[in-house]
């Protein structure tokens, strides 16, 4: 099976026997990868019933829930790892939610779509329309995503909250890229966090 | 018809230990009737207990010995079925204060040999549990691999989990909740007042007579039989069409299809049904609540599953044992860390759509029974 990039690289970075909670888990591909791989006891919340249908039927553990609303049903410390992927710009207030993933465990994976990559700078600054690219493919009055952050804005929001970056990937078309002017030239970014 | 049900012999085992009530009371030995399906592996590890609901019995996948019809759960237990009998050894018994074998009001009186009628104890859910895990006994089964149920099986689901934490991998709990609502004792108190206003009831000692509270019987099952179905199920199957004719008769009869076909229901009901039964076991659904001993905190009931993989399924045309329900238990359950697995599937057919054709609830219940095996 062969996973997401970024997935990859939370899987590779999970290291193996932890404990995980991956909150929108879609069908729970990843946590399958790390079950078979890692012997990870992976739990996942998912708010879509047929994607939660299919996890339960690979033999997963998958909560139906929103991660705006049903983080708070979880303990504190039950988890060695949350696990945020591609989510984070879709869920009402992400300072909270960010919160709740290092309440839940000391460290966690957040990804994000960077929305300052050059290709959405260029949209906005020549055509004056919300950009619709390969990772924002919906356009603005339909999309999920309804906050937006920059790999920037993500930083200074994990420093104003005193939480430590432990280790920062960046994706572009795919491939890993450098930190070097990652804030324009990456298309997505996971960040790996732990309590400050 | 009472009498011709009880004439019915079943599989059964007869304990001859004292069974401890929750009551306070205890029952000197204690019968239970059950049926299995496929065989049981060297090593004892492949034992799966199916409970069923209020008014189901231990005939899950074979056909009924009263009616003939095909066992309640036929589409979900057999070879190569989501509860795979090629795979395991399937254990259904029929529940304590039943009326297919188990011991009940029925039984008869050991002293006079009469039955025991209203003598019989008020029993619970956890009483019927404490049962099965004699019988799992007297099999030598020490570990289950699951314990599968929906509605009133569902509870006995929670309750081998919260009581026997041991002793089970896996619970599936379908369409069923952790306590019985004030609507939940409501409805069920309709039934039970209209089984106690048959004269023909006579306080519970009719089994000698030629006469059996039918009538309320009947009725009960009406009354309950509308909280099994959503209404907008209802309306599509029934809507406001007339029965067998092409105008209202301003009278009482059945004008209305559904009118006829809730009696139909009713009626059918009492072929298969002890009136007595349906009392003692809708007082064990009424007395349901695992929270309760813990000062109204269901985490306290699961303090000690946490090993044990929980698969919680709801459906949201279900308003007697709606979603939130399970989603109370889903909080309680990760509040101790179990893994805990919750999913509410869009079906038509209201509480009943645990029994009847929904694809994913098959995919579901043979994915949960998959995760953790042997």
């Amino acid at each position: 099976m062969t996973l997401r990039p970024d997935l990859a690289i939370i899987a590779d970075a999970v290291p193996a026997g932890a404990r995980i909670l991956d909150i929108g888990c879609g069908d729970g591909t990843l946590m399958a990868a790390l079950r078979d791989d890692k012997r990870v006891d992976a739990r996942g919340l998912e708010i879509d019933a047929a994607n939660v249908t299919t996890a339960i039927a690979r033999g997963l553990s998958v909560v139906q829930g929103d991660a705006n609303r049903d983080l708070s049903g979880y303990p504190a410390d039950g988890f060695d790892y949350a696990i945020l992927s591609q989510t984070l710009q879709t869920t009402e207030r992400p300072d909270r939610v960010v919160d709740e993933l290092l309440r839940i465990a000391p460290r966690a994976f957040v990804s994000f779509p960077n929305f300052a990559h050059w290709r959405v700078r260029l949209s906005l600054l020549w055509n004056g329309r919300m950009p619709v690219t390969r990772l924002l493919p919906v356009a603005w009055y339909a999309t999920p995503n309804i906050h937006h952050v920059t790999v920037r804005d993500f930083r200074e929001l994990v420093r104003a909250k005193g939480i430590k970056v432990d280790a920062v990937w960046y994706l572009n078309r795919d491939r890993t890229t450098g930190d070097a002017a990652a804030s324009w030239r990456a298309e997505h970014a996971i960040f790996l966090i732990s309590r400050g | 018809m009472a009498s011709l049900l009880h004439q019915i012999q079943h599989q059964s085992v007869t304990i001859d230990a004292p069974l401890p009530l929750d009551s306070g009371q205890s029952l000197p030995s204690v019968t239970i009737a059950w049926q299995s399906y496929g065989a049981l592996n060297a090593d004892r590890s492949n034992a799966l207990l199916v409970c069923h609901a209020l008014t189901g019995d231990q005939y899950v996948a074979s056909d009924h010995p009263a009616t003939g019809k095909p066992g309640w759960w036929a589409r979900m237990v057999g070879p190569g079925k989501p509860i795979d009998t090629d795979r395991f050894y399937v254990i259904c018994a029929n529940v304590l204060g039943s009326c297919m074998g188990s011991s009940g009001p029925a039984t008869p009186d050991p002293a006079t040999g009469a039955p025991l009628g209203m003598d019989f104890p008020v029993i619970t859910i956890g009483d019927m549990v404490r049962a099965q895990a004699m019988l799992l006994d007297h099999l030598g089964i020490a570990r289950l691999h699951a314990v599968v149920g929906g509605s009133m099986g569902g509870m006995q689901a929670l309750a081998w989990a919260a009581h026997y934490p041991e002793r089970l991998v896996s619970a599936v709990v379908i369409a069923s909740a952790a306590r019985h609502s004030a609507q939940n004792i409501a409805f069920h108190e309709v039934g039970r007042q209209a089984i106690m206003a048959d004269p023909d009831w006579q306080d519970g000692q009719y089994y000698g007579s030629a006469r059996s509270p039918a009538k309320g019987l009947a009725v009960a099952r009406m009354a309950a039989h509308i909280t099994y179905l959503s209404e907008e199920g209802l309306t599509e199957k029934f809507g406001r069409r007339l029965q067998a004719r092409d105008i209202k008769s301003f009278g009482f009869d059945a004008d209305f299809q559904i009118e006829s076909y809730l009696r139909h229901q009713g009626l059918a009901f009492t072929d298969r049904f002890d009136a007595n039964a349906y009392l003692y076991i809708t007082r064990a659904m009424d007395y349901f609540d695992l929270a309760e001993p813990h000062d109204g905190q269901l985490a306290g009931a699961f303090a000690r599953s946490n090993e044990v993989r929980f698969t919680l399924v709801s459906f949201d045309t279900d308003w007697l044992y709606p979603t939130a329900e399970s989603r109370r238990i889903v909080q309680a359950l990760q509040s101790v860390g179990a893994a805990a697995s919750f999913v509410e599937l869009s079906a038509p057919f209201g509480h009943d759509s645990f029994l009847l054709d929904v694809p994913a609830l098959d995919r579901l219940v043979a994915g949960a029974l998959q995760s953790g095996a042997a």
